[in-house]
């Protein structure tokens, strides 16, 4: 290699290495900003209820409580739409309408959090309110659907996040369908299978890539904040109720950081970002491993 | 038309499921269309000259906008993009030209790590190396957030654009005793500049429309501040603001800013998608 080639290549590595050195940065910092609070309670700090900043007792376990049942909602609503409209885009719907549903599901997408956040408050929650007022008292008797009907609750959060999750699921489940050899639907057409069995088929081979795709969703609600905050209630409870108005890590970072004046309430808040920070890392690693190995011959088209 | 006995049920089944995956997409579009129903025409109420040329009055006084905010959403996504393209389209460059290599595959990991790392816990960071040490929010700390937010964005997409530059050019220029510095920056980083500039406004709109890594850096502030270390107001956090607030006033407000952002998506969204269409016109695809 040429000595002006190598220079070239070392200046512009310099700013590529800026990406690992942030990232590197961002696992330090919290780390070093949490200590206090995970020398001070160390796992217990996750297995207890008490949240109470003045006493100066923190307690996270309704924090990740509600982030992942939040989270888990939002998949199981999410996840059938968003394979349905993977499936209707690359397989079913006409050519002239690919572009355009492709383009509207984009803009779900594109739509910001805080736009979520304004039209759940004011549009979606009087409606949960309307839904939990209508639900039979005998179904209310159960543990899933007790709790006065507030609207603000684990149900509007669970449904705004599955609106935001379902663009990036059917994005990427679609670009996994993309990769499945066309041999194979030919195959299963010249078996005589009808197209559901053809389709069947074709998702059964792509299976690895829309788990991948599923999990990309679970990662984006883990880590969602402003829609889920304004409409979740910010109650910390360990509740298995939907009408229950609960809490999130992030909303909790959201809320209480600019109130946290002792070190050790910001330390707290630290740590729960620390952990919102090493869950979605695992789980988006595993997503994008998982696309990969669906999809190792066209890998510029599926970015995690 | 001859069929076997079993046939019957399976066409009704797999017609059944062609109508399920149209109604996942209609159960879609409702949202969507619910969604741009409430913000047109809630927001369209408020939006006049004076929401863009006044600050904020106290709750009760007719008048007052959110000058402020839309001040500072502008200069905190500048900001942004400054500390962003540099480091995206560079990286983009280094991740396309040597990108067999150990350290640009650990790069592209690390940048798609940084782009699933959600946006709350990058303000926390921010806060603590831009906020922490001053001891008061700053616009440079907002900035610095939203910045670190587009590097991954932008480096991805600067990489794909320039892997679709056709590799003959490259070849051409090194075949012309180019240095590998002189290829890029006369051939290949032209060649993918339209897309590039699409991608660098996308990240820009996504940026724009973040609420939570402002939070606890830039804050917000009533008043019109162009200041670099001073709080500065942003559209999303006066929305925010103004949204869990108990006066309709201001919810009113909240309803202008949020047909303010959406519109800036729209508007970002389509112009991107028409310039993609134009460039793939032009490649003849």
């Amino acid at each position: 290699m040429r000595s002006r080639d190598l220079g070239f290549r070392l200046v512009i590595g310099v700013f590529a290495a800026a990406l690992l050195l942030i990232v590197t940065a961002i696992g330090f910092e919290l780390a070093r900003q949490s200590w206090l609070s995970i020398q001070k309670f160390g796992f217990e700090f996750w297995r207890t209820s008490t949240w109470d900043p003045v006493a100066g007792e923190f307690g996270a376990l309704p924090f990740i409580w509600g982030t992942l049942y939040s989270s888990i909602l939002a998949l199981v609503i999410a996840t059938p739409v968003a394979l349905g409209i993977a499936v209707f885009v690359s397989e079913l719907c006409p050519p002239v309408l690919r572009s355009p549903l492709i383009f509207l599901t984009e803009l779900l997408a594109a739509i910001p959090s805080i736009v979520y956040g304004l039209w759940g408050i004011f549009v979606l929650v009087p409606f949960v309110r309307l839904l939990e007022t209508w639900t039979p008292e005998a179904l209310r008797a159960l543990p899933l659907f007790s709790g006065p009907p507030l609207g603000v609750g684990m149900l509007a959060a669970g449904l705004v996040l599955a609106v935001m999750v379902v663009p990036f699921t059917s994005a990427v489940a679609r670009e996994v369908l993309k990769t499945v050899p066309t041999t194979q639907r030919e195959a299963a057409y010249a078996l005589g299978a009808t197209r559901f069995e053809a389709i069947r088929a074709a998702m059964f081979y792509a299976r690895t890539g829309i788990v991948g795709a599923i999990m990309l969703g679970f990662g984006r609600a883990l880590g969602e904040t402003m829609a889920v905050t304004m409409v979740i209630g910010n109650n910390p409870q360990v509740s298995l109720s939907l009408f229950a108005p609960q809490y999130t890590m992030s909303a909790v970072i959201a809320n209480e950081f600019t109130e946290a004046t002792d070190e050790l309430y910001l330390s707290a808040l630290v740590e729960i970002g620390l952990v919102l920070f090493i869950i979605t890392l695992l789980v988006n690693g595993l997503s994008r491993a998982l696309i990969w190995t669906m999809a190792r011959r066209v890998p510029s088209k599926v970015t995690a | 038309m001859n069929s076997v006995p079993t046939a019957a049920p399976r066409k009704i089944l797999s017609a059944l499921f062609v109508g399920a995956c149209a109604l996942s997409v209609a159960l879609a579009l409702v949202p969507l269309a619910f969604i741009m129903f409430f913000v047109v025409s809630q927001g369209i109420q408020s939006l006049n000259l004076d929401f863009f040329i006044h600050d904020p009055r106290p709750v009760g006084e007719p008048g007052g906008g959110m000058r402020n905010a839309i001040v500072g959403t502008l200069m905190l996504t500048g900001l942004a993009a400054a500390i962003a393209v540099p480091i995206g389209v560079v990286s983009g460059v280094y991740l396309s030209e040597y990108r067999g290599t150990r350290f640009a595959s650990a790069v592209r990991f690390a940048a798609d790590t940084l782009n699933g790392v959600p946006s709350i816990v990058i303000g926390v960071f921010a806060y603590g190396v831009a906020v922490l040490p001053f001891r008061h929010f700053s616009m440079l700390a907002g900035g610095l957030a939203l910045g670190i937010m587009m590097i991954p964005l932008i480096a991805r997409t600067t990489e794909e654009l320039l892997l679709l530059v056709p590799n003959a050019l490259r070849e051409g220029a090194l075949a012309l005793g180019a240095t590998r510095a002189k290829a890029v920056m006369t051939v290949l980083v032209p060649a993918a500049l339209p897309g590039i500039i699409t991608g660098v406004v996308l990240a820009l709109a996504r940026v724009a429309g973040e609420t939570a890594p402002l939070l606890f850096t830039s804050f917000g502030n009533p008043f019109l501040s162009t200041s670099l270390t001073q709080p500065v107001s942003s559209i999303t956090v006066q929305v925010f603001t103004y949204a869990i607030s108990p006066y309709e006033d201001w919810h009113r407000q909240a309803w202008a800013g949020a047909l303010v952002l959406v519109s800036i998506v729209l508007i970002c969204s389509v112009a991107a998608r028409l310039a993609t269409n134009r460039v793939a016109r032009i490649r003849g695809h």
